[in-house]
């Protein structure tokens, strides 16, 4: 049997699935995370809502602290690198990192070229806001797919809006006769193969989590019920009240997402949630970046 | 036949699809509650072994599947599932139903970079397409405990009476030979 890299790191997001990835900015922050269930870390030097608010260029972490996090926890550790660094991705790669997230949170290194990841080892995770973006990272050879949302901003309606967006226009595919597909293809800018391979299965051919701006264990259950297959939560755990006790929350939300009973309950005193910007008053939208 | 599927987090609808297809019925375990309907057996899927053991600990599940377990319920445990099954894991002290006679090593071949595909040669099954992720392997077992497939000398399958355990996903394959084989010990059952 045929079995390659790609397929392995595909099949580790299939382990993070019903899982919620948490953004950690020291080992004491990761060991925090892993404590409280989290299926993975996002190592990280800023969480997105000090980068939004901090401007300026934003580049991968220092390895110092990201070997720091890995020694810190045994679950799987993940790192960003700017779209289109690819010397950034081979040091993390160095690293041994379990995956790295290409990431519009961070300044773009390049406005035209995503990395090619084909030329990794190490799995990749992308941003998506459409189908189209989320079907041309994977022909670039990412190995999960996120929502972009809206990094930083405690705001859900973005992920919400890139989940809609992706779920939908899957059905649209799945509803073409065979003699449509064409012409949808030419619509995305993707190949015809990675459309009918999208008809054969009904689905991505990698796991899709939600991304940007969960802040709540609603938010995350919301998306979980959208269709996502688990969460990446970023500022909105440690830019809270009680990040533990909430960590925790977000967790069990994940794992039961589809129940309002223990959603209530889990919900009950949190403290303050992270404060926030709502879209209306964001000045950079980082979901804009990498398309 | 009817298993029930432990779903707090993972790769716990890959083994609904691999049971289904051989037959039988499944419910998905989210909370004590879904504890109350009768199965002939369980499965652990892979996933973290850490996010289940904490969600098994704070939703009160160790105790009632520990006697589940302990009273003949068969159970099949895959990677982090073979962890949740295991005596302590040597690495930071896990501890989850610890049912099964058997000491596993967490993240026995390192991180992702380190996952793997075998053929692994497994008693009375024959070869079997082995994908390893993040994999644990088994470092002892009891003397009771029958040694089914190992790896370079690892130990990557094991069966304790009524609990079977492997260090690879066979959920991630079209081979049903493993899934067929728990399936008839909960028939036996």
């Amino acid at each position: 049997m045929d079995h390659s890299r790609y397929q392995l790191n595909k099949e580790l997001a299939q382990m993070l699935k019903g899982g919620v990835i948490m953004d950690v900015t020291s080992p004491e922050q990761a060991k925090i995370a892993e404590a409280a269930g989290a299926c993975a870390v996002m190592a990280l030097e800023r969480i997105p809502a000090d980068i939004r608010k901090a401007g300026g260029v934003s580049r991968m972490s220092d390895p110092h602290l990201i070997k720091a996090i890995q020694q810190a926890v045994s679950i799987p550790v993940m790192a960003k690198v700017r779209i289109g660094h690819f010397v950034e991705a081979q040091i993390l790669e160095a690293l041994e990192i379990d995956y790295i997230d290409e990431s519009e949170v961070l300044s773009p290194a390049d406005d035209l070229y995503h990395i090619d990841k084909t030329r990794f080892h190490v799995p990749f995770v992308c941003g998506a806001k459409n189908l189209s973006e989320a079907l041309r990272r994977i022909s670039e050879g990412a190995a999960m797919i996120r929502t972009k949302g809206e990094p930083g901003t405690g705001d859900i309606i973005q992920a919400v809006r890139h989940m809609r967006l992706i779920q939908s226009e899957i059905r649209r595919i799945l509803s073409l006769e065979d003699d449509e597909v064409y012409e949808a293809a030419k619509q995305l800018q993707v190949s015809l193969a990675m459309l009918q391979e999208l008809r054969l299965h009904k689905r991505l051919s990698v796991v899709n989590f939600a991304a940007g701006g969960i802040a709540t264990p609603a938010d995350a259950a919301l998306m979980m019920q959208l269709g996502a297959e688990g969460v990446f939560v970023g500022s909105g755990i440690f830019k809270s009240a009680d990040p533990e006790k909430r960590a925790q929350a977000i967790v069990k939300a994940v794992a039961n997402f589809d129940n309002s009973s223990m959603l209530a309950q889990l919900s009950e005193n949190l403290g303050e949630a992270m404060v926030g910007i709502n879209e209306a008053e964001i000045e950079l939208l980082m979901a804009q970046r990498g398309e | 036949m009817h298993i029930a599927i432990l779903a707090l987090q993972g790769a716990f609808l890959e083994h609904q699809q691999m049971v289904r297809k051989l037959g039988a019925t499944t419910h998905l375990i989210r909370n004590p509650r879904d504890l109350a309907l009768p199965f002939d057996g369980l499965i652990l899927p892979g996933g973290e072994s850490t996010s289940m053991g904490k969600m098994l600990h704070d939703f009160s599940m160790i105790e009632p599947l520990k006697s589940l377990i302990q009273s003949g319920t068969p159970v099949f445990g895959t990677c982090a599932g073979l962890v949740l099954l295991a005596k302590n894991g040597s690495n930071n002290g896990f501890s989850a139903l610890e049912t099964m006679d058997i000491h596993a090593k967490r993240n026995a071949y390192g991180r992702q970079l380190g996952s793997f595909y075998a053929d692994i040669d497994i008693d009375n099954i024959g070869v079997f397409p082995g994908i390893f992720i993040r994999a644990p392997y088994i470092e002892s077992v009891g003397q009771h405990v029958k040694v089914l497939a190992s790896h370079h000398d690892k130990i990557v399958m094991a069966q304790d009476g009524n609990q079977l355990a492997t260090s690879f996903h066979p959920e991630l394959t079209d081979d049903v030979r493993i899934h067929q084989y728990f399936l008839s010990i909960c028939d036996i059952k």
